[in-house]
């Protein structure tokens, strides 16, 4: 809602100047969004008329003029404009005047011939973008009348960011009314008194869509004069307001829309056969616009038709062919409220957005198309001549909403703050709101221009932006001491993200939707949960997975130069769109080189093994184990599914090489993805004695069939050695040279100790036996000679 | 009689020294020691010939030999403590290192900013006693809106911009459904802050279709508009560290909350002069807060007359681009590294 500062003064003129005055609406929660001077400062510009105009004596281009600037003797002025000539009104900067961009007019000589002043175009000024020639003025223009004066060039252009609750503020009237309240000025109210009829004819009106139109008021208007012109006044401030002038009479529809947030239409009387309808619009129906865009009606849209068909969008847009015109003599003026439920989201069901549907959506007081029929008729009449007819009210304002029961005391504790009752009483009555019987619940009626006011709760509101939020105190709340639990067998998303920052991991974020063919590539047989308005294609499917942003963010990086990645997300992956369906996954990709290039250690790429030792890192104390596992995305021989307490918890390989080939890959990229929710136990500590005895070590070697996990052998042995044994540890594994092709050799490191005593070599030789007698009898191992 | 017999004490401590100087190793001088010191050794051959000598004269000559002896193992013991001095020093200059080689290390991680400022949120309103609490991202119009107080068809939804599935569902616009959830969940009173994605359909220099809030809300019996300043001036100088922070609280509109209001803080680019950041008005739009709407308690069951509270929203990209002083949003979301690596 932009108009302008002047226009608001002219209704309500509160001692402030521009800046305070915008504060104290923006801190009133209307927003004042920009604030721009109609022109830039100026001085000793004047109206002045060009008596005489004669070629310069040394210079084609130039002229020399006599100019009117009111004086005794006309100024002598050398300008270079085509457009000077005798007779012309022009804007006139005389010696001395300052003129945007730090310009001083001084008296000068311009090829030979003394100058007095300068005659100036519209850019000049700071009033236009770009300008052909010095200005032209209307002929009526006042000769020496300060130019600022005449033009009304000091004011301000307040653009308002309103919410879309104050639909009530979507006029100067409005803004007006909430300036008084809350500087405590009165406000002037604009006349709206009855014009009274001077010829009988009328045009009957029928409202069908009653829910949703439920006042129409109609007025004929005939004889109006073709040729009048919009006053300069109202023109400019129709264009102070961003909009066009257009026709006198959509001029002045306009105009009151601006100055009392009453949306009006002129038909043209001529153009409308039989009576006027107010109802749905029927299937199939079309409409030609005022925008040139011809709409097919939808179900649920309302229009005012005639006994043809559609004539207008009810409360959105007219329709091109009643519109009025230059030829229009006689014209069918409407004012009609329109109920916000029935032009929810209608206008932009159709791709338009108007000022008229824009203040229906939002609420207009449904006590206003009476009196704006007045003001528009007196406004019409006053420039268009002519004469008006009576006006029809079809339909009733709806009910006005039930009083509001309200409780100082309560407004006090919600806020916070002992606001005395005498207060909030004065508060009320600037607002406008009648307050009945007193004590502790107060009845307080809202006028009717203030729809948003329902319930107990606004009209506390109410008091505290009047108060000002300023004025309200900042306190620190009390409150009970509670301890919160901190269960030590859980841990927390920080606490991974810690350990995985520390094993040299850098976390990502990224978008939550990514590209189906990504999202196939993870998850190739589900159906994907497609977004009906993505804002991209590539951004079209909720992941099911981390792994497709993991690459993304690989792709990324390496066409930036990139070569060694090592990163991590934590976020929400979508299986389906149940609430119980949305698990938090914590991924990670490793890219590259196992450490960053240095000057110290041989370079080799990550593996398989650096991240499952960053995994054993992230998890402990807790210990997963890794079973050989198959996953869309992953190399199917070196994948494994990570259990963690008897649940499958993630997984962990080297990306498909048909992938790794898809986004030109040509290092191993080593993948994790676990679930959150499995994740979070650890086992809080236990104490176990520590031996004061001696260890002992013995390594022992064995072969087993070449395809045997060496997890299954160490998980079995640590599950049932004896207690003597405190580790059991594979320190090489072998095949090659002195080893069968189906077998290979393991060597492990045994420790043993006991807690209360010094070994003997028996106890010792008997547990190691009994390790050998396990293998041998799980596995078939054989202890290598 | 023996060369070294001729040889007067002087002689043979001067030529000590000059044996001993001569050892450059430890075994060297060892063998030196030999000379005089050994089984046939100058010294060790008087000593033997003292037996020989008349009673009368051993005990002069002896004397003698043994102060030759405390002279020449004085000697050694000063050359040997040389040569280890020498020897140490030789082997410090052997191993030294060049320190300025940098270290052997698996690379640096970090955090991503968005974590850091949500780290920082969390750990403020936990100081006061706030818990964690959060909800789904793909949301039912339900939660997202009706329970707000946001009815169907109101403007405020088209402020929303929202994203939507198949099924009807849409993806969170803001994380304020968590409060509804915890509300159904939990009985007052409730101290909570709520972080997350949320999702607006809206792509351009200032927007990206995702980013983070953090939800806000304490319900309580007395808890006042007057605590939600409070509360909120508080947060804004701890999270910024400027304790004399301006802040300013103006009245706006959300569905769920009333009163409501914008809160604004003293732009901290330009500390309130003017500058780009700020739209030369010195002061930043931070979040929106209010005191609960009555109809989100009634959507939940609790009793508006015993319960009041406020909550709050606001955006954590917004914060950690003041914070850290990052000037476009899309790169929250590109994941280059070279801009991540800053926030460790």
């Amino acid at each position: 809602m932009q108009f302008s500062e002047a226009w608001l003064r002219s209704l309500v003129n509160p001692k402030l100047n521009t800046a305070e005055l915008c504060h104290l609406v923006t801190m009133a929660g209307l927003e004042v969004e920009a604030v721009e001077a109609v022109a830039p400062p100026f001085s000793k510009v004047v109206v002045a008329e060009i008596l005489t105009a004669e070629r310069h004596p040394n210079a084609d281009r130039l002229q020399v003029c006599a100019v009117d600037v009111g004086a005794a003797e006309p100024l002598m002025i050398v300008c270079g404009a085509a457009n000077a000539r005798a007779g012309l009104k022009t804007a006139c900067a005389m010696i001395g005047a300052e003129l945007p961009h730090d310009f001083k007019i001084k008296q000068a000589k311009v090829r030979g011939v003394e100058s007095f002043g300068m005659l100036c175009s519209a850019k000049e000024l700071g009033i236009a973008e770009a300008a052909d020639g010095i200005m032209e003025l209307p002929v009526d223009a006042p000769v020496g009348k300060p130019l600022r004066v005449y033009l009304d060039l000091d004011d301000q252009l307040i653009t308002l960011k309103l919410t879309p609750n104050r639909g009530d503020c979507l006029s100067v009237q409005g803004a007006a009314r909430e300036v008084a309240a809350i500087s405590g000025t009165a406000a002037q109210a604009v006349d709206c008194t009855p014009v009274a009829a001077t010829i009988a004819d009328t045009l009957a009106v029928n409202i069908e869509a009653l829910g949703a139109c439920p006042v129409y008021c109609g007025r004929v208007i005939k004889g109006i004069d073709p040729n009048a012109r919009t006053p300069d006044w109202m023109a400019r401030r129709l264009q102070r307001s961003g909009v066009r002038s257009l026709h006198p009479v959509v001029d002045v529809t306009n105009y009151v829309l601006l100055e009392l947030g009453q949306p009006m239409h002129a038909f043209d009387l001529a153009k409308v056969a039989g009576d006027i309808r107010v109802r749905q619009a029927l299937v199939g129906e079309t409409l030609a616009l005022l925008n040139d865009q011809t709409v097919e009606l939808t179900a649920g849209t309302v229009v005012i038709a005639d006994t043809d068909g559609a004539l207008a969008l009810a409360g959105i847009m007219g329709g091109a062919a009643s519109a009025v015109s230059t030829e229009s003599t006689n014209i069918f003026l409407e004012a009609a409220h329109f109920t916000p439920a029935a032009m929810a989201g209608l206008a932009r069901s159709y791709s338009v957005s108007t000022d008229s549907s824009h203040r229906f959506e939002r609420g207009v007081d449904p006590l206003l198309p009476a009196p704006a029929m007045e003001r528009a008729t007196r406004l019409i009449l006053d420039i268009c001549g002519g004469q008006a007819g009576p006006v029809s009210v079809v339909g009733e304002p709806p009910e006005r909403s039930a009083t509001i029961a309200f409780r100082p005391e309560r407004a006090r504790r919600l806020l916070g703050m002992a606001i005395p009752d005498t207060e909030m009483n004065v508060i009320f009555d600037r607002l406008g709101l009648a307050v009945a019987g007193q004590g502790e619940t107060w009845r307080v009626t809202a006028p009717s221009y203030r729809f948003d006011l329902a319930v107990e709760v606004d009209l506390i509101e109410e008091v505290a932006r009047v108060k000002g939020y300023d004025n309200i105190p900042a306190t620190r709340p009390k409150a009970t001491a509670t301890m919160h639990p901190q269960p030590e067998q859980q841990r927390g998303a920080d606490e991974f993200k810690t350990r995985l920052m520390a094993l040299g991991y850098q976390e990502v974020v990224t978008y939550s939707f990514i590209d189906a063919r990504q999202q196939r590539m993870v998850m190739p047989d589900s159906a994907p949960i497609a977004l009906v308005n993505p804002i991209a294609s590539q951004m079209s499917v909720m992941r099911g997975s981390l792994i497709p942003g993991l690459l993304q963010t690989l792709s990324y990086n390496l066409s930036h130069g990139q070569e060694r990645l090592r990163i991590f997300e934590l976020g929400c992956c979508f299986l389906s769109t149940e609430h119980g369906d949305q698990p938090v996954r914590l991924g990670g990709l490793a890219y590259g080189s196992a450490h960053p290039e240095q000057w110290g250690e041989p370079t080799r790429s990550n593996d398989f093994y650096d991240l499952k030792a960053d995994l054993d890192a992230l998890l402990w104390p807790a210990v997963a184990s890794y079973e050989p596992g198959e996953h869309a995305a992953l190399h199917p021989g070196q994948t494994a599914r990570l259990v963690l307490a008897g649940q499958a918890i993630g997984w962990l390989g080297a990306l498909h090489p048909k992938w790794a080939s898809e986004l030109n890959l040509n290092r191993p990229a080593i993948l994790f993805e676990l679930d959150w929710a499995n994740l979070a136990a650890r086992p809080s500590p236990r104490y176990r004695g520590v031996s004061r005895f001696p260890s002992v070590r013995r390594d022992i070697a064995v072969l087993v069939d070449n395809r045997l996990p060496v997890g299954q052998v160490l998980e079995t042995v640590r599950a049932n050695m004896p207690v003597l044994v405190t580790d059991f540890v594979v320190f090489d594994v072998y095949q090659g040279k002195g080893v069968p092709t189906d077998k290979k050799s393991l060597a492990f490191k045994m420790l043993l100790q006991d807690i209360e005593k010094t070994l003997t070599d028996s106890e010792i030789e008997g547990a190691v036996a009994a390790v050998l007698n396990l293998l041998a009898a799980r596995f078939g191992a054989v202890l290598r000679a | 009689m023996k060369l070294e017999d001729t040889l007067t004490p002087d002689d043979i401590l001067a030529s000590a020294r000059r044996d001993f100087a001569a050892a450059a190793t430890l075994p060297a001088l060892e063998q030196a020691k030999a000379r005089f010191l050994g089984k046939s050794g100058a010294i060790t051959e008087r000593m033997k010939a003292l037996g020989g000598l008349p009673p009368e004269q051993r005990k002069e000559a002896g004397a003698r030999v043994n102060q030759i002896k405390d002279g020449v193992e004085a000697l050694l013991k000063e050359r040997r403590a040389a040569i280890q001095t020498e020897e140490l020093d030789h082997q410090l200059a052997a191993e030294s290192l060049d320190v300025t080689l940098p270290g052997r290390s698996a690379g640096l991680g970090g955090a991503h900013p968005v974590s850091l400022t949500l780290k920082r949120i969390k750990r403020l309103f936990a100081s006061i006693g706030f818990e964690v609490a959060d909800g789904p991202e793909i949301e039912t119009d339900f939660y997202n809106f009706t329970a707000l107080n946001i009815p169907e068809n109101h403007p405020a939804r088209a402020m929303h911009d929202t994203f939507y599935l198949a099924d009807g569902k849409l993806l969170r616009t803001h994380t304020s459904p968590v409060q509804v959830h915890y509300l159904q969940d939990n009985p007052p009173p409730i101290r909570i802050i709520a972080p997350g994605r949320v999702y607006r359909c809206d792509s351009d220099v200032t927007h990206t279709p995702m980013f983070h809030q953090v939800e806000g809300l304490w319900v309580d019996e007395t808890v006042s508009f007057a605590d939600l300043k409070g509360v909120l001036a508080d947060f804004m100088a701890n999270f910024f560290e400027r304790d004399n922070l301006p802040v300013r609280f103006r009245p706006s509109f959300f569905p769920f909350t009333e009163p409501s209001a914008e809160m604004d803080i003293g732009c901290v680019i330009c500390g309130g002069s003017g500058c780009r950041v700020c739209s030369h008005t010195g002061w930043l739009e931070v979040l929106g807060c209010g005191m609960v709407h009555p109809n989100v308690f009634g959507h939940v069951g609790i009793d508006t007359e015993r319960w009041q509270g406020f909550a709050f929203g606001l955006g954590v990209e917004r914060l950690a681009m003041l914070r850290y002083g990052v000037d476009d949003l899309r790169l929250f979301f590109e994941n280059d590294l070279r801009f991540l690596k800053q926030f460790a």
